[in-house]
């Protein structure tokens, strides 16, 4: 009586990765890097972040080729992005055999008011959010794992902080709320009120929550950790730098030994120019892509 | 009595949490250093490429075996049990090479293949356990000093050689602390024999 497919199998997955560093990778020779630098996961796609954010257009699954050969080139577990909403891509990915699905605000949505229901899926989903509220209701629809949203592709890390300092003051604010109160409290979040009691009890989301969205340095990957974050995803920050292999074990070492200033200096040093990196105040309402999501 | 938990990457709260509540003073293991204070190591569930590659950089692949080879029980699961064993096929080589077993990595398949069973473990008595296989090894072969302590359809699950235990699932993911309670018996048993220094003399 084996079973497959279970919640428990879906969020330990998740469990798995924790302390670790998943990194968006578009080929398979960047999906070797990424393994040999440590990374627990990749992320396949057809761009990373920084250049759809650059090139425009309709961002949407990478073609399953690409995937394939990127789950070919490593033994750590291979995720990959499809778009709100778009059940036949989750379908397509799950055919494939992918570890992981990714239902991703950075790439265009398919549904402006409906997310996947992640429930019919035996694959596990991670899903970005902005707060608890976000959190809870991808969790209520089957996400195995969170994510805060930060803002894609710009190497900025100011969202990424501000959406896990959102998700974290959630959590300390519904500890320091009263049972009778929580009705209430899970009207205003919009969330389901059995996991905003359950958040409250274990005072922490019921999901590994992981970081993303404008981690570009060892400094940055520590920062979030210290912030309460159970992993980090680095997305452009890697392959858009001047030595990706470089950046990926230092911000690797510097997610692990989080609480250490030491090593975080030791291998912040001479590792070359970061990625570029965008003001997030300068970007156009229409550009975010962190408001996706509903 | 500390039971150190190899806190490079992996499930490492879920371990602390059940040695907590067994009483057995947990400890992040990250350095060498960290590796002095402990009387036992558990090498939690991650992955093993990754666990592995921060285990050299900071000269854990040198001093876990030594304080192994000095009498220190370690407990491997999942990513752990890969560590420990000195055969591996599919993907990095052996690290630890502590244990006469053959592992294959991701040999149940992919994430979709996952699964999670009831498990009998003659050594615990009944009830049976639940087993949650992550992507997990396949156990391909043991040796002769190695005892299948469960199998499941042939294949062994959980094994013992000497004060090395190793799991291809999961225990630290259910309400079950059984084998953690051997572990702890095993480090017990060690200390005893006055093995497993230099931790153990606190106690």
């Amino acid at each position: 009586m084996a079973d497959v497919g279970t919640v428990k199998l879906k969020r330990g997955l998740a469990q798995m990765l924790k302390g670790g560093v998943i990194m968006d990778v578009t080929t398979a020779e960047q999906a070797k890097i990424a393994e040999d630098a440590g990374a627990c996961a990749v992320m396949a796609l057809e761009r990373v972040p920084a250049d759809i954010r650059a090139e425009g257009g309709v961002a949407r699954m990478a073609d399953p080729l690409k995937v394939k050969e990127i789950m070919e080139a490593v033994t750590i577990p291979v995720m990959a992005k499809v778009r709100i909403g778009h059940f036949v891509e989750a379908q397509v990915l799950e055919a494939l055999g992918i570890d992981f699905i990714d239902e991703s605000e950075v790439l265009t949505p398919a549904d402006e008011r409906y997310h996947i229901n992640k429930h019919l899926f035996k694959v596990p989903f991670v899903c970005g959010c902005r707060d608890l509220g976000e959190a809870l209701r991808r969790i209520g629809e089957g996400a195995a794992m969170i994510r805060t949203k930060g803002e894609a592709g710009t190497g900025n890390v100011v969202e990424a902080v501000r959406h896990m300092r959102a998700v974290m003051d959630g959590i300390r604010q519904l500890q320091a709320t009263p049972e009778e109160e929580l009705m209430t409290v899970a009207k205003e979040l919009g969330a389901p009120y059995e996991l905003v009691l359950e958040t409250r009890t274990l005072g922490r989301l019921p999901v590994v929550n992981f970081s993303a969205g404008g981690i570009a340095t060892p400094a940055d990957a520590a920062l979030m950790m210290q912030l309460g974050a159970d992993g980090n995803f680095v997305g452009s920050g890697i392959f858009k730098s001047k030595d990706p292999a470089k950046r990926a074990r230092a911000i690797v070492e510097a997610t692990t030994h989080y609480n250490d200033p030491d090593v975080i200096a030791r291998v912040s040093e001479g590792i070359g120019e970061p990625m570029k990196g965008l003001d997030v105040r300068k970007l156009a309402e229409g550009e975010l892509l962190q408001t996706r999501g509903w | 009595m500390h039971v150190g938990v190899l806190a490079l990457q992996g499930d490492v709260i879920e371990h602390r949490r059940v040695l907590d509540a067994l009483g057995a003073h947990p400890l992040e293991v990250r350095t060498a250093a960290d590796l002095e204070r402990v009387d036992g190591l558990i090498i939690p569930g991650g992955e093993s490429t990754t666990i592995g590659k921060l285990m050299v950089k900071y000269g854990l692949d040198l001093a876990v075996p030594e304080r192994a080879r000095a009498g220190m029980p370690v407990y491997g699961t999942c990513a752990g049990m890969i560590l420990l064993a000195r055969t591996v096929r599919g993907g990095e080589p052996p690290l630890l090479r502590l244990m006469d077993i053959t592992v294959v990595r991701n040999a149940y398949g992919r994430q979709v293949d996952s699964f999670e069973a009831d498990l009998d473990v003659p050594a615990l008595g009944p009830p049976p356990m639940r087993a949650v296989f992550i992507r997990a090894p396949v156990l391909e072969a043991a040796g002769p000093g190695v005892e299948v302590l469960a199998s499941l359809d042939g294949r062994p699950v959980l094994v013992r050689e000497g004060h090395l235990l190793a799991s291809s699932f999961h225990p630290e993911l259910v309400p079950d602390d059984r084998v953690h309670r051997l572990f702890l018996e095993m480090i017990r048993a060690s200390a005893r024999r006055g093995e497993g220094l230099p931790g153990s003399r606190r106690e």
